[in-house]
Parts: structure tokens; C-alpha cells; sequence
């Protein structure tokens, strides 16, 4: 990697370190959204989103352009890509759910054996 | 793991899982014949599920919400649509206003079919998802049941890559 990759790097590793600005970043990949509605969806002051908006602008992650009074981000990465990590996303809570129903078997099954090996009272 | 197969279908917009259990169908069933048991698989750490109205026949209605650590509550429904005990079973998956269970109009459904295979007395499960948009598929990540890590490593591997 040369020099300016490396600073690239470090700047999308930065901007990707905060839970707020991966939700942004993942918002603003599926489409346009105006500043102040990305700060509605947040428990923080307007300023603060704001903020968080610029590093990732800076990272190269999310442009903006200027609509009347609105300034409008999105996600500078091609749509398919987002899509594709929506999906990634789903799977990883569908994986959550599937090893959830593996343990309950699995706890079953061991109830069930423990019931087995108990000693049979009529068995003398 | 029991995950065996995942598909992701970029244009149909299609997540299909496919996972084997050591257990037969009938017990695999059981899970979403009990609400009890369902509450314990549905939701994800942190979120835990309450389902409200459970009745799995044709046209009849799971009502459950899922609760946030901040302790905000999202309603959501399945309207079933086709129950083949212990095989199948197809529902819409939606979004509610509140606990009224009203389906909100402005939230997507997805479409999920459920399906149970026998294999040697153990069970092939394949969960198939299928989500109108896009939109859709941002605004079910909005609602705060995954975490955003999984996208975050993604991106930075695609990026890197680029």
C-alpha cells in the first residue's frame, strides 16, 4: 500500500471505530438522507450528528450536496454493495437465531438423558 | 455449526438459510408451535421477544414485540399464511403501530417461508426471506435488531479490496 492508501486506511478505519457512524454510514448507503432527519434518529444534539457525518465525508465513506436549506448525504459506495451488507447483516441475526434453536435441542436432549440415567425405582 | 448453506440473492432481494438439527422435524415444530420456546430463538441478544397472540393455522395471527436494553418496545406481527404441520409454513412478517398489533403501513413486510426437511431422523430446516426493496430491507436493520458490526467489516473488506 502506498503512503496515500495507508492515510486512506487509517481514515475509513477511524470513521468506522463508532457504532453512530456505521448506522449513518449504513442508512446513507441505502439512499439519500437529509442531516437533520440522520438527527432525528439519533438520542444526540444536531451538532454532535453532524460531526459524525463529516468524518465520515472526510473518510471518502458519504458525500453531500447542498438542496435549499438541506444539506443531503449519501453513501458514496455502489448500491449492490449495500444491499449486499444488508444482507450480510440479516444473515448474521438469522446464524444468532439458528444457534439459539441448536442449544435449545441440545438442552432438551441432555434433560432427557439425565432423566434416562436416573435410577429406576421398580428396576431391583 | 449447524448452518450449512446461505444464499443471498442481490436482485430478488432473497436471504435463503439452510441449517441441519440434531432433531427430528416434529420436534423442530415444536419451537414455533410454542410461544415460549420461539421466545427464546427469536430475538437477538439484548432484544428480547414477547409474543403476545400465537396461533399458527392458516390466516391466523402471531402478535410479539421485541424489547431494546434502553427498554423500547417495537410491535410486530406475522399474519400466517399456509401451515403444513410439521413440514411448512409461510406468513407475512411486518412491523405494528403499538400494542394495538395494527399493521403500520408505512413499515415493510417481508415474506418468510419456513421449511422442514427429514434427514435420517434429523432435520434440514431452509428459513427463506424475501424483501420488497431495498428500503425495505434498511428500514427491518433501522429497527435496531442487528448490530451494525457485521456491515462495518464488510465495508472495510470491500473497501480494501477496491
Amino acid at each position: 500500500m502506498s503512503e496515500t492508501e495507508e492515510d486512506r486506511a487509517d481514515a475509513w478505519f477511524h470513521a468506522l471505530s463508532d457504532r453512530t457512524r456505521r448506522d449513518i454510514l449504513r442508512r446513507v448507503l441505502s439512499g439519500e438522507h437529509s442531516v437533520s432527519a440522520l438527527a432525528r434518529s439519533y438520542d444526540m444534539s444536531f451538532a454532535a450528528v453532524q460531526k459524525h457525518v463529516a468524518v465520515l465525508e472526510r473518510a471518502g465513506l458519504l458525500t453531500k450536496r447542498r438542496q435549499g436549506r438541506e444539506a443531503l448525504a449519501s453513501g458514496d459506495v455502489e448500491a449492490v454493495r449495500s444491499v449486499g451488507a444488508m444482507l450480510t447483516d440479516l444473515e448474521a441475526l438469522w446464524r444468532g437465531r439458528i444457534s439459539r434453536m441448536d442449544e435449545l435441542f441440545a438442552e432438551h436432549q441432555k434433560q432427557d438423558q439425565e432423566h434416562d440415567d436416573r435410577p429406576d425405582p421398580t428396576d431391583r | 455449526m449447524p448452518v450449512t448453506d446461505v444464499q443471498h440473492d442481490l436482485d430478488a432481494l432473497t436471504l435463503t438459510i439452510t441449517a441441519d438439527f440434531a432433531a427430528p422435524v416434529e420436534r423442530v415444530w415444536e419451537v414455533y408451535a410454542d410461544p415460549r420456546q420461539l421466545e427464546r430463538v427469536w430475538g437477538p441478544p439484548g432484544y428480547p421477544a414477547t409474543f403476545v397472540d400465537h396461533d399458527l393455522v392458516p390466516g391466523g395471527r402471531m402478535n410479539y414485540y421485541m424489547t431494546s436494553p434502553e427498554g423500547e418496545k417495537y410491535y410486530a406481527y406475522w399474519d400466517i399464511a399456509a401451515v403444513d404441520q410439521p413440514t411448512s409454513f409461510t406468513f407475512k412478517d411486518g412491523f405494528a403501530v403499538d400494542d394495538s398489533f395494527t399493521a403500520n403501513p408505512e413499515m415493510p413486510e417481508s415474506s418468510q417461508v419456513f421449511a422442514f426437511a427429514d434427514v435420517d431422523g434429523a432435520t434440514r430446516a431452509t428459513f427463506l426471506a424475501t424483501y420488497a426493496d431495498a428500503e425495505s430491507l434498511q428500514k427491518v436493520l433501522d429497527m435496531g435488531a442487528v448490530e451494525g458490526s457485521t456491515l462495518a467489516i464488510n465495508q472495510i473488506d470491500d473497501l480494501l479490496a477496491s
